[in-house]
Parts: C-alpha cells; structure tokens; sequence
C-alpha cells in the first residue's frame, strides 16, 4: 500500500475495486464502514455485490475481467471533460499522451458495452472522483489475479496519479496483501529477480554487495558466486517439475496441491519430481509427494517480524515451544546451508534482522529489534538518526508527487478478455477468492473451530439462474470446466449476479481449484483464479 | 492560552475543545491519576451517559454531571469523591448489582470486571437489594457465550456492533424492565447474523458477553499478556494474547494499537488453537515406499545437502528452485533466499505472492 490503514478513518471518499474486505480484510472493512458514517464516499466495482457494494454510494456490477475497459471508460471521461488534475500530471508525471491515445478508444459507450456497466455510472463515477479529492482507491486480488492482472494495476495507477491521488494523506494506490506476511517475504529477497530490499540480483553493483556481506569473495576465487540470471516463478517451476528442468524443489509451508489452479494439473507436476521437500506445520495435500519432509515452528513458536499491507514490520512473540523435533524456517535453512560448507553467523531472529536484513535492505536501515516494540515502523525508515526524516517510518509514499523513478510513468493499456471466456458448452463464469471464516486450504482454520462457522464449501449462485435450472438452495449440483468436476452445495444469494458462479477453495472434495484455469499473467505469472468457463448440472 | 480545571482541588492545565483537546472530564481526571469508575463509556464508543456511575459534583452546578460526557470550561471546580456523588454511585451499583446475577465466584471475569471494581472501590460488600430471577444463557452460537442475567445494559456492545464494526446485529430490545441486547429480531445468537468478530466481549465491562474457548481453564489473574501480530491476513492486527504457561487461554486486540486499534476478525480472535492440534508434524520424515519413517534432523538434512549437491554438480544449480513461505517471519524468508543465492547459486526463489 502507498497509504496506511490509519488514513482510512479520515478519508473522503473509497474506490474499492476488486476487493471484498468484509470476509477477506474484516478488520480493514470495519474503518472504511466507520468513515462511511462519517460522510466518506464509498464506490464500489466488483463483480459480485457484496456486503460492502451494499453499502455503496455508487456500485459499478462489472463483468468479470472487464476492469480495464471499464477504468478507461472513467479515464476517458475526465480527460474528455477535462477534469483531471492537469497541474499534477504535468509536474509530476510523464508518458501522458500514449496514455491518452488508448483511453481515447474506450468512450463510455464502449466501456460500458465491455463491463455491463452503464454510461450513466461510468461517468457518475468519473464526476465524483473529480470532485471528491483525495480519494483512496484499495484493491485485492479482484485485480491480479487474471491474465491482464499487471494491466488491471496499470490502469488504477492511470487512474490515481491522473487525479493526482497519488502521494497524499487519505489517497493512493492501496493493494491489500493477502497472507499475514506476504509483503514480507517479497521484501525479504524471496523473490526471483531481487535481493532484499528490491535490490536487482542482475545489477553488479548489488551482486558485489550481497558477495562481499555474505562472504563470498569476488567472483571467481571460490565455489560460490552470485547467480546474475534473473530466476523463474513459482508457477515455472512446477511446470519445470515433469521434465526435470527442475530436479531439485523446496517447497516451504505453501499447500500448492489444493491451492494452485487445476489441482489435476498440478498433482501430475507435483507427483513427477526427482526430489521434492516439504517444509510444513501439518500433513497437507501437498506433503503426499515429498520426498523428504521436514516440521516447522508455527506462529507463537519462534520470536520474528511480519510486514503487513502498510509496509507495517512488527513483532511476532513466541509462546510454547514447537512439538515435537520442530524447528523454525530460519535455523533449517543455516543448517543445509552448513551441510554445504557455508557457516552463517545470525543465529537468531534478531541477529539475522538486525545483523543482515537492516543493513543490507537500504528501506530498514532504521529498523532494529529494540525499535519493534509497541506499533512497529513502516519501511522506508531508512535511518537510526533522530533527526532523519524517516526515522519514524513513513506513513505514506512518493509524498508530493516525488516517485521513485523521478516521474510517474503512465501506460496506455488495451482490455483483453480473460483466457477462457463462456461458450455454449459452458455458459457459466466462475470466479473464485475466499470466506470469512476460513483461510486459504484450511490447515490452520480447519483446525481451530472455525468448521462450526462453515463446514463445507457451496457453489454461489443468482436466484434467477437457480430458477432456470430448477436447483433448490442447499441442493447438490454438479460444476464442471474443461479441467475437472466437482460436486458442491448451492447457495443462493443476491450477491452474484447471473451467469456467474462464485466458489472458494477452503475445502478439498469441492475445491474451486478443480476447475479453474491454469494461465498467467504473462509478467508476474499469476494465475487467473478470477475467470473461467463452467457449466452447472442437477444431480 | 491555556485553560485550567480544578479537580478536587488541584489545578490542571487543559487545552480548549475544538482545538487539540476536546477532552471530557473524565479523560483528564483519568491522565491525571483520579480514579472515576466507568461502566458504559469506553475510549471507543465513547460517552453514552447511560450508566451514571462517573457522576462527580461539579460547583455551581445544581445536579451531578456525568464526566464522560461534561465538557470542561476554564477554572471549573470539580469534586470526583464528595459524600453526595459516593453515595450516587453505590445507589446506581446497588441497583446493577440487584438487576442480574452477579455471583463472582464461577464468573469467568472475576478479577477482571468494571463491576466488580467500581463495588469494590465503592465499599459494597453485600449488594444492598435482593437478586432478580435469572434469564437463560444463550450458548447456541460458536465462539460467544451470552448471559443476560450479568448484562448491566450499558450499551457498549451496541455500540461497538453498530458503530466500531459496524456489522449491525446487536441492538437493545424491548422496553423497561424487559429491555435487553438482542441480535437481529432477537434471535440466538448462533442463529443470528453474527459473524463471531468478538469485539462485543472485548468491549463488555462485565461477564455478560464471554469467549466460550477460554471458559473454565483459567482465572484472569493466572494469565500473563503477550503482543504479538495475527497470523492470518495482510492488516497485520496486533493482538493480545492471554497466556497459562503456554496454553492461549483468550485472545484480545490491543486497544489503541496500529493498525487495528483493539478490533479483531473471528479468525484472528478465535483461530488460533491450530498451534496445539494432534495433527502437528513433529519429526523429519524420509519417504520409504509408499509411505514415511522419521529421521533425524541430521540424517533428514544431509539428505537434502547432499541431493542438492549432487544435482547442482550434474545439471547446474538453476535445477534447483524453492518457494518460501509468506506465512512465516520475515527472517525465515530472508535465510531461505540467501540459501538459494548464496549456497545453491540459483535466482530461483519465489513464495506465494500469486495466490
């Protein structure tokens, strides 16, 4: 997030797209509800109309993977009426007028023909983003994850830094991190292309920072040198699995059997590794075909950080030991590092921060252990001087206006339709994402009570498709795509839409990943979880 | 310029409302070390002057004044302890007190209850009136156990479902003596609209509202309180874990923290006994056959160095590739990147940003 979650109280006005934080970020959901009752304004895009849409002074019902069309439609009508902010964009932004030449292909007549939403809102929602400044726009993976999902971004980018949203309290472009430290692990360098920090594993000026603190010595005079060959993703990786481009795979508490796209697909993967381990707390679907597993410290097991969606880093305590021979993340690692013939210093959570990761991460320089106590810092804090300007973090990034890369770039974007679009054979959309109560494949909800909330998954469908089909709520249906069928409960609810089905994959048997499409996004390889192409059959 | 309130008789500086301050006389009295006990306001529903218990008396002021809701005014003379407003509260006490079921012996927040404190700093040792018949727990829903009969109807857990969640199911029922909390049209709680968020029990000042998880296993005072940060999505709530020897007993949200300032979700409230399952893994494990045998740490780990080695050494190190975790700490993260750069030699490191 550019922004902070502090800042949502005393918004003006919401831009929600792609994101249903009531079930995804509750606690998120909560202060945009508060400032709702204070005045905010509150517009809403998604294809479902969840609880939030319902509270919504404007809510856009788009198609799904239609958000770029959709976004340039409102583009298109502030630059045709000239109501965005000219003063911004000029001192602060560059590339406008490639930018320009697409929207100009997306009137609202045309946009809304894409998204299904009407030309009245489209331009209501324009009129009101001009009017209502700053406006904090939030996303979630409503956004990523679809072939286009970069462009998806692009374009809420287009859209803030054309209002000059961008580098202000209470505005910005605010991606809401999924996992509990998922904007940590990209910090931390767990990344293919960069050390920790954003560092670029192919700069040399990086790659002989990181060799002489890691002691390695320049390149040529031992055994190990860094590798300036920028890596592959995850998704990659599996597919570099069957023919044994990958031979040697390490996978560390991710449930990839259940949770990647076409989980038939990703089984085969899994099942034709040379060597595969699986670092976890619990057996999981994905344990099945290691060959070496090993047990890991939980959370309350081990003393460490998390950076949340704010780019918050606070503290983890640990409470109990782990059961059993389990161990935390960090020690295996230094271990198989030692088994070959590397010897770690840090040999605690503390040291490996303090000793490697503030030192070598320009954005945490100003971050320690004894700083972490009560509400954390927000990177960058790039100094341990009290005088510096960060040194109490940084609430809000590229403040007036100032990016990283000098200027704000703008890019023209095209919409294109996801991958697999419904056809006669499967008239249904499904879209995917999570429920309040339970977390990705359930391995920690699942147990811990939270069954009694849900205990099992449904197949979300419109009254009106229901009635075509003659299902009843609670009946069994059949879901099926081109990849796989499941059987699942439907639920009725005016949330969705018809022609859409909406399924999460919290459940194994009934398991959205069944049945969605294993594409990607051409750059950041995120799958299109949001869109595929379903039909529906009574049992 | 600045302003100064006398409380019982020392002057206190205080900044005008409307521009830094507007602070009640309750606040000040409070950062001020007075103790005035509350029962229906809380930082974060705010004054509802529902309770009456913070009155003091304040001069030139015929009647008493509720604090959290009296506005101070420059050389204001306020008595937070007189006879008169001793004799207010324990009447209002008494009648709390007479108007449930307030035995502390089996309460799960004995030790821990505004009630209690404001009886016990108010000298009552037997409440004055008889007790009223008591009502039925509700205990139909999953996390939250509802007891009528110790609710003081304060009103802090509607206001908090209404107006800090804003989820909207908690509201007063009924009218006069029959008025009580209710979910939606009252319903059971388990077969209401709630979504279990909890922020209602955070917010009770008696034992009206509990979490069910924690009930019967430990006295509030045995339990020692750790900060720690939610294990589950990316808002990163600070949480308070209430801990016996290494047991969770109960879960709060740090009130006044960043990001979540003390409101959690059901699942960073509630889920969390996930750490003591059975199903843990709890030794190395080596496939054997169709299935596994435990291995030691050593024996699992040369395994992997070895392998690792042998691979690297026939078809390079970009056939090695790993996916860290980003559920684990940042560190676990940073040591498992620097294994493939710096050990394996590979770029080939990703977690699971893309799900």
């Amino acid at each position: 997030m550019t922004n902070s979650f502090g800042e949502f109280e005393n918004a003006k006005l919401f831009f929600l797209t792609g994101t249903n934080m009531t079930e995804a970020h509750p606690v998120a959901s909560y202060f945009v509800k508060q400032a709702v009752k204070k005045g905010a304004i509150l517009i809403v895009a998604d294809p479902r109309k969840h609880d939030l849409a319902k509270k919504a002074d404007i809510f856009a019902q788009i198609k799904v993977g239609t958000d770029v069309a959709f976004l340039n439609g409102i583009m298109y009508v502030l630059i045709e009426e000239d109501l965005y902010d000219k003063a911004y964009v000029q001192a602060n932004c560059t590339n406008f007028e490639e930018m320009k030449a697409s929207i100009l292909h997306y009137p609202p007549e045309r946009a809304a023909e894409i998204s299904g939403v009407a030309v009245e809102t489209i331009r209501k929602i324009a009129h009101t983003l001009a009017s209502v400044k700053p406006g904090m726009l939030c996303y979630t993976l409503g956004l990523t994850e679809h072939t286009c999902g970069v462009n998806n971004v692009m374009s809420v980018a287009n859209l803030q830094m054309l209002l000059g949203n961008v580098g202000v309290e209470n505005g910005g472009v605010n991606p809401l991190r999924g996992q509990n430290n998922v904007q940590g692990a990209c910090d931390m360098g767990a990344l293919p292309g960069t050390f920790v920090g954003y560092q670029s594993v192919a700069n040399p000026e990086s790659i002989a920072k990181f060799a002489q603190a890691w002691g390695m010595g320049p390149a040529g005079t031992s055994p190990y040198s860094l590798n300036p060959k920028i890596g592959i993703t995850m998704p990659e990786m599996l597919a570099g699995l069957p023919d044994r481009k990958i031979r040697g795979f390490f996978i560390v508490g991710e449930n990839l059997a259940n949770s990647e796209p076409n989980i038939a697909h990703v089984e085969h993967q899994l099942s034709s590794a040379e060597f595969l381990v699986v670092c976890d707390i619990f057996p999981t679907e994905t344990t099945r075909f290691a060959h070496v597993i090993l047990p890991s410290a939980a959370w309350s097991e081990s003393e460490g950080t998390y950076t949340n969606s704010e780019r918050r880093v606070s503290r983890v305590r640990k409470i109990k030991q782990a059961p059993g021979l389990a161990m935390p993340g960090w020690w295996i690692a230094k271990e198989i590092a030692r088994r070959m013939g590397r010897e770690w210093e840090s040999n605690s959570a503390q040291e490996i921060w303090d000793n490697e990761v503030s030192k070598l991460g320009p954005a945490y320089a100003g971050i320690k252990y004894a700083r972490l106590e009560n509400d954390g810092l927000q990177w960058p804090c790039t100094t341990l001087d009290p005088q510096g300007a960060s040194y109490l973090g940084t609430k809000f990034l590229h403040k007036g206006g100032k990016f990283a890369r000098g200027q704000g770039l703008f890019k023209g974007i095209e919409w294109t339709p996801p991958a697999e679009v419904e056809d006669k054979e499967y008239p249904f959309v499904l879209s995917t994402g999570r429920r309040l109560y339970h977390y990705h494949t359930r391995t920690q909800t699942g147990r811990s009570g939270l069954d009694q909330m849900l205990s099992e998954e449904t197949a979300d469908i419109s009254q009106a498709d229901a009635s075509c089909l003659g299902i009843a709520a609670g009946e069994y249906i059949q879901v099926s795509s081109r990849r796989g069928s499941v059987r699942v409960k439907a639920r009725i609810t005016d949330q969705v839409p018809q022609g859409l089905v909406w399924m999460a994959f919290h459940f194994r048997e009934s398991n959205a990943n069944w049945l969605t499409n294993n594409v990607f996004d051409p750059l950041t390889k995120t799958a299109e979880y949001k869109a595929c192409a379903v039909k529906i059959e009574k049992i | 310029m600045s302003n100064t309130i006398i409380i019982d008789g020392q002057e206190i500086a205080f900044d005008l409302p409307g521009k830094s301050g507007n602070k009640t006389v309750l606040q000040i009295a409070r950062e001020n070390g007075f103790y005035i006990p509350t029962l229906c306001y809380h930082q974060r529903t705010g004054p509802a002057s529902m309770c009456r218990v913070c009155v003091v008396e304040v001069e030139g002021m015929r009647a008493l004044q509720t604090s959290c809701s009296l506005v101070p005014a420059n050389g204001m003379k306020v008595h937070t302890a007189t006879p008169r407003v001793l004799d207010a509260r324990k009447v209002v006490v008494n009648l709390l007190l007479a108007n449930g079921n307030h035995e502390c012996l089996s309460c799960e927040v004995n030790g821990d209850c505004e009630l209690q404190d404001a009886a016990y700093h108010l000298g009552i040792e037997t409440p004055t009136f008889l007790i009223k018949e008591t009502q039925p727990r509700d205990n139909s829903a999953a996390f939250i156990l509802y007891d009528p009969g110790k609710c003081i109807q304060c009103g802090r857990c509607v206001a908090g479902c209404n107006d800090q969640v804003v989820n909207e199911v908690l509201d007063f029922g009924y009218r006069g003596d029959k008025t009580k909390v209710i979910c939606d049209n009252d319903l059971p709680m388990g077969l209401s609209s709630c979504v279990q968020c909890g922020e209602c029990v955070q917010l009770c000042p008696v034992g009206a509202l509990i979490d069910k998880k924690g009930m019967g296993i430990a006295r509030r005072w045995e339990t020692r309180k750790v900060r720690t940060t939610c294990p589950y999505c990316g808002v990163g709530c600070q949480l308070e874990l209430h801990v016996k020897g290494e047991q969770i007993i109960r879960v709060t949200g740090v009130e006044g923290a960043k990001p979540n300032d003390g409101h959690l979700c059901v699942k960073g409230r509630y889920g969390y006994d996930f750490i003591y399952s059975k199903d843990r893994l709890t030794s190395p494990l080596i496939r054997e056959g169709d299935g596994f045998r435990e291995a030691s740490w050593d024996e699992a780990l040369t395994l992997i160095a070895t392998k690792f080695k042998q691979i690297k050494d026939e078809s390079g190190a970009d056939a090695l590739a790993g996916v860290s975790c980003s559920r684990s700490i940042n560190e676990d993260s940073y040591y498992m990147q620097r294994l493939y750069r710096e050990v394996l030699g590979t770029n080939n490191i990703d977690n699971c940003a893309r799900v």
